[in-house]
């Protein structure tokens, strides 16, 4: 028997890490059906291959190790989903398997495990791949997709935004909003994403803050400076925040509990400069989309932003004014 | 340090316990930068062998002249002297080496093992066993860059000491030759030294407890 010694407040909470997990595959569903009925087969293909291969590179890990195995605690199936989402859907099956296979043993288990990575898996493996083999993850890759339903001609964009070249913006709010666009299998289908953040909100796993800020974010900073082939206008802030894996990543990202701040007050700066860092890129980078960066980035700020922000400490009363 | 150590043991102290990449994580600008391939790894390993070697037995030949209080810059001018001569040589014999490791030759001078043999161990040892250590040292650095040279290029381009070994169908891993691909390897090689000298030592305790 073991017993637990731990100060007071004892309080007990019914929702346990499994429960969360399962909870944030429910919310991805809708998206990965939307990208599997956009994208067909080869979709499905992908996401299923990156989710057997986290399951099977954390099961392993952890008996190399010799730790418990905790593949039950569907975290691991998540980092997978959550990076098969990430990727186009013209990415050959190795690709998934092996940024998989980085995500849970180089970022999450070398690092200690869940809880103690630093960076969100997912992310970080898809910013290993998108620099390792540019012409599967990079622009060009979403040229080949000749399965994708919407009939589009070829356009040589990871992004919507990135079609500097054409003189007019090729695609209607609407077409963005429903996912009738080019791009990775989570990001085109926006209902779907809104779907799944519906239900995360409902369910208490997370909190509405970090999503509504960064988007925001995206929006206000976009309306200031426009994007690099669009003027500043309310329009091109709407497609901004409507392209690319903006909705994707501040709702299924940006908000993974261990690499997102604690405080409130925190967590709004954060949402805030990643939405800085996404536009900033966008405008002024090489890369026609920056989410991927700016939540790596800000990643990396999350311990600093916890220690160094001013918080509320419980059963602190702030002093009067002398 | 004050009882004397045999040759062949200052010789090995460089190689395994104190490596001076793995182990002491010395000079790890030049381990980043050059190991993009194992020729690269091997060539950068060969100048500061030579340049340590060759420095650790004029700064132990000197120790009794140099004074305290000026012995870094004396010991920087014996250092540059021998790695002007190498970047001579190989300018002359190796031209194509010489090209690929560039700026990082004549900053073989500000290597911190270099420096750090010659004030840990030269200035205070004999030539001869200066000479061991300098020599230890730098093949122990020698086989870590090549080491982590041959992993590089063989997962960043297929490829080993140049011949081709993973065939025309192998997707390079270009992220791995790149900066962050040297980071990603010395970290992962950090921990798997780590994990083999604990285990070596797990051994050698075991077999101490065992003969007591």
């Amino acid at each position: 028997m073991s017993l637990r010694i731990s100060t007071a407040p004892h309080m007990h909470n019914p929702l346990t890490t499994q429960r969360l997990m399962q909870y944030v595959c429910i919310a991805l569903l809708p998206t990965a059906a939307a990208g599997v009925y956009y994208f067909g087969m080869p979709a499905l293909t992908l996401l299923l291959v990156s989710m057997a291969s986290a399951v099977a590179a954390e099961f392993l890990w952890q008996k190399i190790a010799r730790q418990p195995v905790r593949i039950g605690d569907c975290s691991a199936l998540v980092t997978g989903l959550i990076l098969g989402l990430n990727l186009p859907a013209s990415a050959p099956w190795w690709i998934a398997m092996i940024g998989s296979a980085f995500a849970i043993l180089i970022v999450k288990q070398l690092f200690g495990g869940l809880g103690d990575n630093f960076l969100n898996p997912a992310l970080a493996a898809r910013a290993v791949l998108l620099a390792s083999w540019p012409a599967h993850m990079a622009s060009s890759a979403f040229v080949k997709l000749s399965f994708y339903r919407a009939g589009l001609d070829t356009l040589s964009s990871a992004t919507p935004l990135a079609s500097a070249a054409a003189p007019e913006y090729p695609y209607s709010l609407l077409q963005l909003f429903l996912g009738q666009t080019p791009g990775a299998i989570g990001e085109v289908c926006k209902v779907a994403i809104l779907l799944g953040f519906l239900f995360l909100l409902l369910t208490g796993t997370i909190q509405w803050r970090i999503p509504v800020v960064m988007v925001g974010s995206v929006f206000v900073w976009t309306l200031l400076l426009g994007t690099k082939m669009l003027d500043a206008s309310l329009n091109t802030a709407l497609t901004a925040v409507l392209s690319g894996g903006v909705l994707f990543g501040a709702v299924f990202m940006a908000t993974d509990y261990v690499t997102s701040p604690i405080t409130p007050f925190a967590q709004t700066v954060y949402a805030f400069l990643i939405g800085l860092i996404i536009v900033v890129i966008r405008k002024f980078g090489i890369y026609p989309e920056g989410v991927t960066y700016a939540i790596l980035l800000m990643n990396i700020a999350t311990p600093l932003l916890d220690r160094f922000l001013p918080q509320k400490i419980y059963g602190h009363l702030k002093k009067e004014a002398k | 340090m004050s009882e004397k150590k045999s040759l062949g043991k200052v010789f090995y102290n460089g190689i395994i316990p104190e490596n001076p990449t793995f182990r002491l994580v010395l000079g790890t600008c030049p381990t980043l930068a050059v190991t993009t391939s194992a020729l690269n790894g091997l060539g950068m390993g060969a100048a500061a062998t030579f340049v340590l070697v060759c420095s650790n037995i004029a700064i132990s030949l000197l120790r009794k002249f140099i004074p305290d209080q000026v012995r870094i810059p004396a010991f920087i001018v014996v250092i540059c002297t021998f790695v002007t001569m190498v970047q001579l040589l190989m300018q002359a014999f190796v031209p194509s080496l010489y090209e690929s490791l560039g700026i990082f030759i004549p900053l073989i001078v500000v290597n911190c093992i270099i420096l750090a043999r010659a004030e840990a161990f030269a200035s205070k040892n004999a030539p001869l066993a200066s000479a061991a250590d300098g020599l230890g040292m730098g093949v122990g650095f020698t086989l870590a860059l090549t080491l982590m040279g041959s992993i590089r290029e063989l997962i960043g381009s297929g490829s080993v000491f140049g011949l081709s070994v993973l065939g025309e169908s192998y997707e390079p891993m270009i992220l791995i030759v790149l900066a962050s691909g040297g980071f990603l390897t010395f970290g992962l090689l950090l921990g798997v030294f780590n994990l083999i000298v604990k285990k070596i030592e797990k051994k050698k305790a075991l077999k101490e407890v065992q003969a007591a």
